[in-house]
């Protein structure tokens, strides 16, 4: 393997890891919260789509069904354990995410046990370019990444919803005034974010098929890390830093080994919170005395 | 009825502020000059200049978004000045860090009040005077005889200060149960606690009713005369300002549009004009 | 005024008694056998996480950060204490035991180590706030990991056996004492309440000249000492050590025990250590679903308590026993012919 296939896997996986980092991102621009259990809305995603297509369902529709769960639960986490909490100390918050995120997990572990189930192949084939092979896996990964991004940007800056978002990410009480609603603002964002962690789920399953209780944990906070490296709050700051992180791990785990991948990952954080919290492409937050 | 005292020479006073009679030959205690800050291409505040005599209680007033809080925020170094000079007691604040500013001298309220809510009154009082007590880390988990000398001394300074607006009984209760008014003064005694040369108050008046307003107006004399303190403050109650300060300084989209004392400055038209807009409008 | 003093001193000789009560019965009970090796072990394993988890608390509670790489600090000092006792012996001190001194001095280089640690990772760190803080600690906590997992004189991936079962009650109970009254001391003093402040509110701290980074240092640090030592115990207990013994999930453990003890309550978190180690140890059955309620648990306090269940109550013997004397509480107050204006150098008599 050379240079150019790590590339390519790193931009594969990238890809990946900017679709979740743009949930993050989102979820933070607007509540200040990181959302600890994005990670395993990621893990529901995928067990939601591996039963769907266990039983025989036709690809589009798992993949349907995997979405509309994950909303659904994304909403649902955000009217129960966050909205009570908005106007608590940030630490409650957090302490709730965290909490949540270990329920998905155990309750997945109990109901599934941790057993890996193997997710089935859904893309085939691949192209030949000269002499490298590129799988369709990687195409479709890539494309249909780009286009979500693409999708979601337009949407941000074009439609009034999107544009609420804005607002309220930007100064909540002065969006309020203008007469928006922030609570639906916030559910549609948290929707947004948990719809795009179903489309990561499945594409994820579709290069590394074992679905298990924990899969989100890890990816999640590498993901996370993305976003923070592009800029917490910045939609193409979670697309440059998912591509980095992706290509960093995957020229690590080429040429190195994949043990130091993980903790290379994590320099990767701590050096970025240290130099430049903000982010590569993110804003500077000025706390109002 | 303008009086104008004799600048004494001995006071280098910049740029022509009153000074009062008894501070004439002393060091003013906040010098500021060419003080400008600017966010992003936005000028917030340009080419401040003011002096501040030991015992003078000035006024900062402005219509809303003028620049005031960002002075203030400038004088305690939350934010960093882009050009100009702030001198505390003629020391230069430049790089200090905000607690260092408060050692300096320093003490502030905020526009909207920051008090340690889950800690008592007492404590919120105790933390003012944190510097002022002198054991170490040590010494109180040995709890050496430094601290209970010291608990002793400050406990009773702490009510001391709490007797100046009578609140003494309410030493034990939260800091969050009180009712508004007693937050804003006890947010005042915890800044007096510090022993600053310079107490800085942020809207005092703020949701207050004639008659509270009149008795603050009482209370800000008394602390300028017993702690021998001086005060800047921001208000936009007319009468509280036109009725307690020597001097007033004006702010309009971060500059400087006027200054002088309360006649002067209620006569004059620029002051006018940026509070009520041309006559034409 | 030396009514405080007074009051201080009775205060403290009230604990004391408690305390030498508690640890005369109870290892009378061991040695009697009245408390069999099983009960024993689970009563050291409690004391371990009360140790750890009160030391959790001076960060999360009293300076409210988040720090999520508590087990990190857990596994410096385990492991540094296990290399010393398993490489080292002292003889015999007259009737002093070797073996106790090495064990002590073990445990308390394992503090050092976990502190200095602490320091090293709280510098950065503690600059940044709330969620991005919880962040950077995890991500140090998972570095420690790596590390160890990769280091020969920790074993590696395979772990270090063969370390001796030195931790028994009395260790527990001394380190107990040792942690409960430092957090004690240090919070009632002014530099607990400047720790407060910094939770409270930062910007207000500063403005009455508290220096924001020296004590969220101070906690940091205090707060990883007592982790390494608890860790050091830990080690000592099940006489084996593996990275994944520390991991994120022993991390959250903590944070569960001392959240719903409560944030700023050492007997809080002391109630809450003391059940969430029974309780899954007794019943088995619960074990299996022992983290999908922890979980919920977390959850739902947060939601109706966000403060933690006893908040930042604390009980107090004292307190119990002024209830039942129907006594009021010594309050703090001006002297009867204090005048306003007045020098107040008055020796109350």
């Amino acid at each position: 393997m050379n240079l150019i296939n790590h590339l390519i896997n790193g931009i594969h996986v990238g890809s990946i890891y900017a679709l979740v980092a743009l949930g993050y991102n989102m979820v933070y621009g607007i509540v200040k919260l990181i959302n600890f259990a994005h990670g395993d809305i990621i893990m529901a995603g995928a067990y939601v789509a591996f039963f769907a297509l266990d039983a025989g369902m036709p690809t589009v529709v798992a993949v349907a069904a995997s979405v509309v769960f994950c909303v659904v639960l994304g909403v649902v986490i955000e009217k129960v354990a966050y909205r009570p909490l908005r106007k608590s100390a940030k630490i409650s918050l957090l302490i709730t995410a965290i909490g949540i995120s270990l329920l998905l997990e155990n309750t997945a572990q109990k109901l599934f046990s941790a057993t890996p189930r193997l997710f089935p192949k859904i893309i085939e084939g691949g192209f030949y370019v000269g002499d490298r092979q590129i799988s369709m896996t990687t195409i479709v990964t890539i494309a249909v990444s780009a286009l979500l991004m693409a999708g979601l940007t337009v949407f941000v800056k074009t439609t009034n919803a999107g544009k609420a978002m804005r607002a309220v990410s930007e100064d909540t009480e002065a969006a309020q005034l203008m007469g928006i609603n922030v609570d639906r603002t916030i559910s549609m964002t948290f929707a947004i974010g948990s719809g795009l962690a179903a489309i990561a789920a499945v594409l994820y399953c579709c290069s590394y098929p074992q679905v298990y209780p924990t899969m989100g944990a890890l990816f999640g906070i590498k993901a996370f890390v993305a976003a923070v490296l592009g800029g917490i709050g910045s939609i193409p700051g979670a697309v440059v830093g998912g591509l980095m992180i992706g290509i960093a791990e995957a020229l690590t785990k080429g040429y190195l080994s994949s043990m130091w991948a993980d903790a290379i990952v994590f320099s990767f954080l701590i050096i970025t919170l240290l130099l430049k919290p903000s982010g590569i492409l993110g804003r500077k937050v000025v706390e109002k005395v | 009825m303008n009086r104008k005292p004799e600048r004494s020479p001995l006071v280098p006073v910049p740029s022509g502020f009153l000074m009062r009679e008894e501070d004439v030959d002393k060091t003013p205690v906040l010098e500021i000059r060419h003080l400008g800050v600017d966010f992003g291409g936005l000028v917030a505040v340009e080419d401040f200049n003011m002096a501040l005599g030991r015992t003078e209680i000035a006024g900062l007033i402005g219509p809303n978004g003028a620049g005031k809080t960002t002075v203030f925020n400038l004088l305690t170094n939350e934010i960093e000045p882009t050009r100009g000079i702030i001198m505390i007691d003629g020391y230069d604040t430049r790089g200090k860090k905000p607690y260092e500013i408060c050692r300096m001298g320093v003490a502030r309220t905020f526009q909207n009040i920051r008090l340690f809510k889950n800690m008592t009154v007492l404590e919120n009082v105790k933390i003012g005077l944190h510097n002022e007590m002198k054991y170490s880390i040590g010494e109180a988990v040995f709890r050496l005889p430094r601290y209970f000398d010291n608990e002793e001394v400050s406990d009773l300074r702490a009510l001391e200060l709490l007797s100046f607006f009578n609140m003494q009984d309410m030493a034990k209760w939260k800091a969050g149960s009180l009712p508004y008014g007693a937050q804003r003064r006890l947010e005042i005694v915890r800044a007096l606690a510090t022993n600053p040369s310079l107490l800085l108050l942020d809207e005092p008046a703020a949701g207050m009713n004639p008659s509270e307003t009149l008795e603050l107006m009482k209370n800000i004399r008394r602390i300028r005369d017993e702690f021998s303190i001086a005060v800047l403050l921001i208000e936009h109650d007319m009468n509280l300002v036109m009725g307690v300060c020597d001097g007033i300084v004006v702010l309009n989209y971060g500059k400087i549009i006027a200054k002088g004392s309360p006649e002067d400055i209620m006569s004059d038209p620029v002051v006018i004009e940026a509070y009520l807009g041309k006559a034409d409008q | 005024m030396s009514g405080n003093r007074r009051a201080y001193f009775k205060r403290t000789l009230l604990n004391t008694c408690l305390c030498l009560a508690f640890f005369v019965t109870v290892n009378y009970m061991i040695g009697a056998r009245i408390l069999n090796r099983y009960y024993t072990n689970i009563l050291n394993l409690v004391l371990i996480y009360v140790v750890a988890a009160v030391s959790l608390n001076l960060t999360c509670g009293y300076l409210g950060q988040l720090p999520l790489g508590h087990a990190g600090f857990m596994s410096l000092g385990g492991y540094t204490a296990a290399i010393i006792t398993t490489r080292f012996s002292i003889p015999d001190i007259g009737p002093i035991p070797g073996q106790a001194v090495l064990f002590f001095l073990a445990t308390v280089a394992g503090g050092i180590v976990a502190m200095i640690a602490g320091v090293l990772i709280g510098l950065p760190a503690l600059r940044l706030k709330g969620d991005y803080l919880a962040i950077i600690t995890l991500a140090f906590g998972e570095i420690i990991r790596v590390l160890v997992q990769n280091i020969k004189i920790t074993g590696g991936a395979m772990g270090m056996g063969g370390i001796g079962k030195y931790t028994n009650f009395s260790w527990g109970f001394f380190w107990t004492v040792m942690v409960v009254a430092f957090t004690f001391l240090l919070v009632n003093s002014r530099h607990g309440r400047a720790i407060k402040s910094v939770r409270e509110d930062e910007i207000a701290a500063e403005s009455v000249g508290i220096n924001l980074t020296y004590y969220k240092i101070v906690a940091f640090a205090g707060a990883a000492f007592f982790a390494g030592v608890s860790g050091s115990l830990f080690a000592h207990h099940i006489c084996y050590l593996e990275p994944g013994n520390f991991g994120y999930n022993m991390s959250i453990e903590m944070l569960v025990m001392v959240v719903l003890g409560g944030l700023g309550s050492i007997s809080g978190s002391i109630i809450a250590a003391t059940v969430l180690t029974i309780v899954p140890e007794v019943l088995q059955t619960f074990a299996t679903w022992k983290m999908i309620i922890y979980s919920l648990l977390l959850v739902v306090v947060m939601i109706f308590k966000p403060s933690g269940l006893m908040g930042d109550f604390e009980l107090s013997a004292a307190r119990l026993v002024r209830k039942i004397f129907r006594r009021k509480e010594d309050v703090p107050q001006l002297p009867e012919n204090y005048t306003e204006g007045e020098e107040t150098d008055e020796q109350e008599t």
